[in-house]
């Protein structure tokens, strides 16, 4: 493989000299890989909106969709191809520019902060020492999105929406932030790769038993609120208030429509995999096998990923499928009252058990 | 006290969530209640009123004597009848039509007749591609009485001892 890509690299600087050779040929390479990393995501996309009609169906004792294709396994192409031939309204009112820009606004950071993540060892796109603030960065730009959708579409609902869900995403954010400090504090990094490495070492590790050494049993809490955290976040069901169908009818995206309106259905099932995916690295030992044996060691650690992944977006769906949405109020009572002083109250936990002798994060 | 200690963590052990989940979580494996609608039925009463039908005696003469009971008794208006004397004297419609646009189902036509004539079939899957398709004439009806008469009959006859 690294024999191709150097045989192209001398391509390269032979057609392009060797001054724009090289720059070229890093662009390409890079580009090429983006593309790798974005069809994929949107292809699971796809299929996590098929999943949640099936999984909810079967919650709700019904079969869901099945008429296209075998049991409904090319549902979500129809669903795109009929938003694609759809028309896309703007609205009298709109500020045309803004309203086109604010689809894309939410989607690009959906997708941009996936260059950061490591899928399995050293299979990652960038591996900047940053990453995890990279990620809370890139992710908090995603409110942008919503809040200029719901003004740029100069109706009362569409404001609404906006302003209820970019006050839920700025407030939980803080909560996610500071759970996401302890994993920071107790793996002495913020570069991913490195955090997952972290989390294969311990006591419980070195007897083959390494799941018990993820973050997620000396971090349970913390686990527990950034989880709840990502799922008021990404504004899904049961703090889908931004949305209440039953109350502002559908939030910051009711004025659009066609492909304008599956951008937005587009990010928040990414934003629904990115969060789902970071708590797999940060809590759940990301690419590692839970246990050290022969069988459980020759799956590919791709894979180790992908379940865990599969199993916290599950956890999203069967959320939805058992809550009923939470008041206004309440969401923001959850925010500040309880989960801001857990996680701050957790943090001063975790820096002095690591000041003690008992602290079990000193072999990293 | 205890109380007190013991909601706080049900609260924050979630343990009402964690219930509330576990019952979603059995019906996902919950035998299914779909009909899958054009393959499966759900099975249909003889009492069922859908699309309307004029019927024939057994010897080929169409029952409706024109009395007309059924125009006036009809809420929505939907039943437009002209009579004439026929050759051999006796009272006929020249004209029956009904518009299914304007008729709700109430099946108060098929009560007042007194030759059992205009019956609701439980034919509940027709429809009309252009204005007018759901205009409904005598001849219409009186092909439809013959083509089901077979159906309509058990019907009336499963029916017939709670009328």
């Amino acid at each position: 493989m690294s024999e191709i890509v150097h045989t192209f690299e001398g391509y390269s600087a032979a057609w392009f000299g060797p001054e724009w050779g090289p720059a070229l040929f890093l662009t390409v390479k890079t580009l090429l890989l983006i593309v790798a990393i974005a069809i994929p995501i949107i292809l699971c996309v796809a299929y996590l909106t098929l999943a949640e009609r099936k999984v909810i169906g079967y919650m709700q004792v019904r079969i869901g969709p099945n008429r296209v294709g075998w049991n409904g396994l090319l549902q979500p192409f129809a669903d795109v191809l009929k938003l694609l031939v759809k028309e896309v309204v703007v609205p009298t009112g709109a500020n045309r520019f803004l309203f086109v820009l604010a689809p894309m606004l939410s989607l690009m950071p959906a997708l941009a902060a996936w260059a950061v993540i490591p899928f399995a060892p050293e299979l990652v796109l960038a591996d900047i020492n940053a990453g995890l603030l990279y990620l809370l960065a890139i992710t908090s730009m995603g409110v942008y999105g919503v809040i200029i959708a719901g003004w740029a579409a100069n109706s009362k609902y569409a404001f609404l929406g906006a302003m209820r869900s970019a006050a839920q995403i700025v407030s939980y954010e803080i909560a996610m932030g500071f759970a996401l400090i302890c994993v920071l504090m107790v793996s002495q990094s913020l570069n991913i790769s490195d955090i997952v490495n972290g989390q294969g070492r311990g006591h419980f590790a070195e007897k083959g038993l390494n799941f018990l050494s993820w973050n997620w049993l000396p971090l349970f809490p913390m686990f527990l609120v950034y989880f709840i955290a990502a799922v008021a976040e990404t504004n899904r069901a049961p703090f889908d208030v931004a949305e209440g169908e039953s109350e502002i009818v559908a939030g910051f995206h009711v004025e659009y429509s066609g492909m304008t309106f599956a951008l937005f259905f587009l990010a928040e099932y990414a934003n629904m995999i990115l969060v789902s995916t970071l708590a797999a690295l940060m809590f759940l030992g990301g690419w590692l096998s839970p246990v050290d044996s022969t069988f459980a060691n020759a799956v590919p650690p791709i894979l180790w990923l992908a379940l865990k992944v599969a199993a916290l977006l599950f956890c999203f769906l069967w959320f939805r499928a058992t809550f009923p949405r939470y008041r206004y109020d309440q969401i923001m009572r959850l925010g500040w009252k309880i989960f801001i002083p857990l996680t701050l109250i957790w943090v001063a936990v975790i820096g002095i058990w690591m000041q003690t002798p008992y602290n079990i994060w000193s072999g990293s | 006290m205890i109380d007190r200690i013991r909601d706080l963590f049900k609260t924050f052990l979630l343990i009402e969530l964690v219930k509330g989940m576990a019952i979603t979580g059995r019906y996902l494996f919950a035998r299914k209640i779909t009909v899958q609608y054009p393959e499966e039925k759900t099975p249909i009463s003889p009492r069922f009123r859908g699309l309307h039908a004029l019927r024939r005696y057994p010897n080929g003469e169409e029952r409706c004597i024109a009395c007309k009971l059924c125009e006036a008794v009809c809420p929505a208006l939907a039943i437009t009848i002209e009579s004439a004397q026929r050759e051999d004297g006796t009272r006929r419609t020249t004209r029956y039509d009904i518009d299914l646009t304007k008729c709700i189902f109430c099946g108060m036509c098929e009560e007042s007749c007194p030759v059992d004539s205009i019956v609701e079939t439980r034919i509940l899957e027709y429809h009309g591609e252009r204005r007018g398709d759901l205009y409904y004439t005598k001849e219409m009806l009186l092909a439809i009485g013959d083509k089901y008469e077979a159906q309509i009959a058990a019907d009336r006859a499963s029916d017939a001892a709670y009328r």
